[in-house]
């Protein structure tokens, strides 16, 4: 469903990423894993046209997305993506945040949204938080919106950066949960991670990156208990 | 520790206020600042009249207050804009901005307030309160626009990046993402240009609108006294001081939001 051939990116001199190729069949989930600045972000960054890319493809659904002119924003409404710092929106309630998006690209009104609106924010336990504006809202509750408002573009696959990240550690778990809920439904999933555990527990495929390049793939059997790379071990060495 | 330094506070206001109230009225030539500046009977026969003519500058600022703050955003999304095709459009914004923020007002409006009726348009196209008008929203603008242009740019790219990744269009995510935060970012700063302005609107006196600048300088010349002015002066105060502390409690309230 997702196909990245030979994908570079610079910054300035600064290459990030150097030859990237990876494939993504639906349903699956796959995880990046690696040092910070080995370029799992910028990576994501490039699949949802936030970054043109220099070199390689990019191929959705066999559709070159990485096209120079394509208009980025109907591939974008098919691909959601969930960040680092949530980036809700600040001046709009939670419901105003979901909300905003499908109104606007799909021109439907808030009326004919809100059963389905309500219904995800049920799903994620967000049911009584709806009118909280994101100041109110704890930073577990906030990334989960964030999901939410992903979700209610009902996209075809999704991305998600370090979203745990940002996060004091006794809220890690119920965004995790979500994460769960979402791969038993079946969702398409590429994640930025330094989540190990939960990695090795429910992802189809793990790629370590290293320096811009994917040093290592495969099952997590394989990358957690038999590396075949000096590097792949010593990067996980220092983080298990 | 409080009440003590309120008590000093109090105690060394009283002595400077008593300094100037013994030592003003002994300078040689009180006596005759004093009857052409501070005249009571001059002031009760002057003051009615002026803050009638206030109205005036308070009308100018009303109606001037709308098409500032329409013209300054066209402006800032003007110089906003990073389409390659629209640089016209920037390069007119910047242009803009750099000439009237260039010029003293004092001059935009005799420029424009004398130079366009000077074109020998009928009524009511040569009024001065029209030309005048035009050249301080033409001013403002600039500034405002400034104003505006520095809120985009302190919204943080990481809420375009969200709005893009939503497949919202460059123009919704400066509608409903952008600038709705950027402007209320902005308000304490635009509050002073808003004062800056309703004083600034005495500069039209120049040109013609009787105005309560103008109105005391009638007086002035009439009654030979200059109490008129310290009436003006009052007359701006009553409105200037109470508009700065609601904007300096804009700033405190921002600041404490953001800490």
């Amino acid at each position: 469903m997702l196909e990245l051939r030979d994908v570079a990116k610079s910054f300035g001199g600064n290459r990030v990423l150097n030859g990237i190729s990876l494939t993504v069949e639906r349903g699956e989930m796959v995880c990046l894993i690696g040092a910070s600045g080995s370029g799992k972000s910028t990576l994501l960054r490039c699949i949802n046209l936030l970054e043109p890319i220099d070199d390689g493809a990019v191929f959705l659904d066999g559709q070159d997305i990485s096209e120079p002119g394509l208009n980025p924003d109907p591939v974008r409404r098919r691909i959601g993506m969930v960040f680092q710092s949530y980036n809700l929106f600040p001046h709009m309630t939670a419901e105003e945040n979901v909300m905003l998006a499908p109104r606007r690209v799909h021109g439907k009104t808030r009326e004919a949204l809100r059963p389905q609106v309500t219904e995800l924010f049920t799903r994620f336990g967000l049911a009584d938080r709806m009118q909280h504006y994101p100041d109110q809202l704890s930073g577990g509750q906030q990334q989960r919106v964030a999901i939410v408002r992903a979700l209610a573009m009902r996209p075809e696959i999704m991305l998600f950066d370090e979203i745990t990240s940002a996060l004091d550690p006794e809220l890690v778990g119920e965004v995790l949960d979500v994460l769960r809920q979402l791969r038993s439904e079946g969702m398409t999933m590429v994640l930025a991670t330094h989540e190990m555990k939960f990695a090795a527990e429910l992802a189809d495929k793990i790629c370590f990156l290293d320096a811009g390049r994917i040093a290592e793939q495969g099952p997590p059997s394989q990358i957690f208990e038999a590396p075949q790379k000096a590097r792949t071990r010593a990067f996980l060495s220092r983080v298990l | 520790m409080r009440r003590r330094s309120n008590i000093i506070a109090g105690v060394s206001t009283t002595l400077v206020v008593l300094a100037i109230v013994t030592l003003v009225p002994l300078a040689p030539g009180w006596a005759a600042v004093k009857k052409s500046f501070f005249n009571a009977e001059v002031f009760a026969q002057t003051f009615p009249r002026l803050v009638q003519a206030f109205l005036w500058d308070i009308a100018i600022f009303l109606w001037s207050v709308p098409l500032i703050t329409v013209i300054a955003l066209a402006i800032a999304l003007a110089r906003d804009t990073k389409n390659p095709a629209l640089f016209p459009l920037k390069l007119f914004g910047i242009l803009y901005t750099d000439i009237f923020r260039g010029i003293p007002v004092i001059l935009v409006v005799y420029l424009i307030g004398f130079g366009i009726p000077g074109l020998g348009l009928p009524r009511p196209w040569n009024s001065p309160y029209i030309w005048g008008t035009v050249a301080l929203v033409l001013t403002y603008s600039a500034y405002v626009a400034e104003i505006f242009r520095s809120g985009i740019e302190s919204i943080h790219d990481s809420q375009r990046a969200a709005a893009a990744s939503l497949g919202l269009s460059q123009s919704d995510t400066m509608r409903f993402v952008v600038l709705p935060q950027a402007i209320r970012r902005v308000v304490p700063a635009n509050m002073n240009m808003l004062i800056a302005l309703q004083k600034d609107v005495a500069l039209l006196s120049f040109i013609g609108p009787v105005e309560v600048l103008r109105q005391a300088g009638v007086f002035k010349s009439l009654l030979a006294n200059f109490t008129p002015y310290v009436g003006a002066a009052l007359i701006f105060l009553s409105v200037t001081i109470p508009a700065t502390r609601y904007a300096d409690y804009l700033i405190a309230r921002q600041r404490r939001e953001r800490s």
